[in-house]
């Protein structure tokens, strides 16, 4: 709790050149999405890079993490890892679930319940 | 703080998990559904919380530098974005709410057609959105309340410790909304 320590006089110039920034980036992003880049796996990957050096600007400018003590990124990059060991497990799960354990995930259809009485069985895939 | 920050990211992060997975599993319903949101209300959004984490940051320096009313106008100009984020947030709910896209029992396939499992992105869509939404509501109230301290004279270089923590807690707020609005507005 002691963040204070760190960031007294100092010109507010960086935070306004990180807003910017920050706008700019959020132009490219919107930008990109109406862009192909040849798979949705690559503008997935290219949004998120973005979004990253977003997060990054923040976390390291606006949150000061930049001039705090380095336990504070410590325990915030920490939350990040554990977050990837998440997410990289369950990638994995998925991948390889069928081989081992065959569940028919991919083909099950939700019952047309889901919207009682006027749904007509499983609603063509109209792309709009 | 910023334990208490490492608990809010690992909780987003089972949501952000959850629906990476069922996007790999249902990529046709995920850009089936994304066609009901507005590119442009989410970026419009986007831009209002990225003004209001920067108004929130120029209030913490000038707390930190002694300067009362720009800290008190910088926490106002804080609340005016994080309002003008919620209000654009009621249009796009309301709008959701009439086309029938509301999760389980009313949600209304018939209504928009597509792939059944666009049900589970809007699960998705409303549960990550309200989450993030809440936490716009609490920093709310927060900053109004160190709006008053701050106008009663509570803060000054030597001790502006709630301005500083309640910043980065909105700054995780923006955080979050960084990635949502990619994943859920602009999936291709």
């Amino acid at each position: 709790m002691s963040e204070q320590a760190h960031h007294t006089s100092h010109s507010p110039l960086p935070y306004l050149l990180t807003l910017i920034a920050l706008l700019i980036l959020t132009g490219v992003t919107v930008g990109a999405a109406y862009v192909d880049f040849g798979s949705s796996t690559v503008n997935l990957i290219i949004a998120m890079l973005i979004a990253t050096l977003k997060a990054s600007l923040v976390a390291l400018i606006f949150m000061h993490l930049r001039h705090d003590k380095p336990i504070n990124s410590i325990i915030f990059l920490s939350s990040l890892i554990f977050l990837g060991i998440l997410l990289g497990f369950c990638m994995i799960d998925l991948d390889s679930r069928e081989r081992v354990y065959p569940t028919g995930l991919r083909q099950v259809d939700v019952p047309a319940a889901a919207a009682p009485a006027a749904a007509p069985p499983a609603a063509a895939p109209a792309k709009h | 703080m910023w334990l208490f920050l490492a608990t809010e990211i690992l909780m987003f992060g089972g949501l952000f998990v959850g629906f990476g997975l069922m996007q790999g599993v249902y990529p046709e319903a995920w850009v089936a559904g994304h066609h009901h949101l507005d590119r442009v209300l989410g970026a419009v959004n986007t831009v209002f919380l990225l003004c209001s984490s920067f108004t929130m940051v120029m209030a913490v320096h000038y707390a930190s530098t002694d300067q009362k009313s720009k800290t008190v106008l910088n926490l106002g100009l804080t609340l005016g974005f994080a309002f003008a984020f919620l209000v654009i947030k009621y249009f796009e709910y309301s709008h959701k709410f009439h086309d029938g896209l509301l999760p389980g029992r009313y949600f209304n396939l018939a209504a928009i057609g597509g792939p059944p499992q666009q049900a589970m992105f809007f699960g998705f869509y409303f549960a990550m959105t309200g989450i993030h939404g809440f936490h716009v509501l609490i920093g709310i109230i927060l900053i109004s309340w160190i709006m008053v301290r701050a106008n009663r004279g509570d803060f000054s270089s030597a001790y502006y410790t709630p301005v500083d923590l309640i910043g980065l807690y909105w700054h995780l707020v923006d955080l979050i909304w960084i990635y949502l609005f990619p994943l859920l507005y602009l999936v291709s």
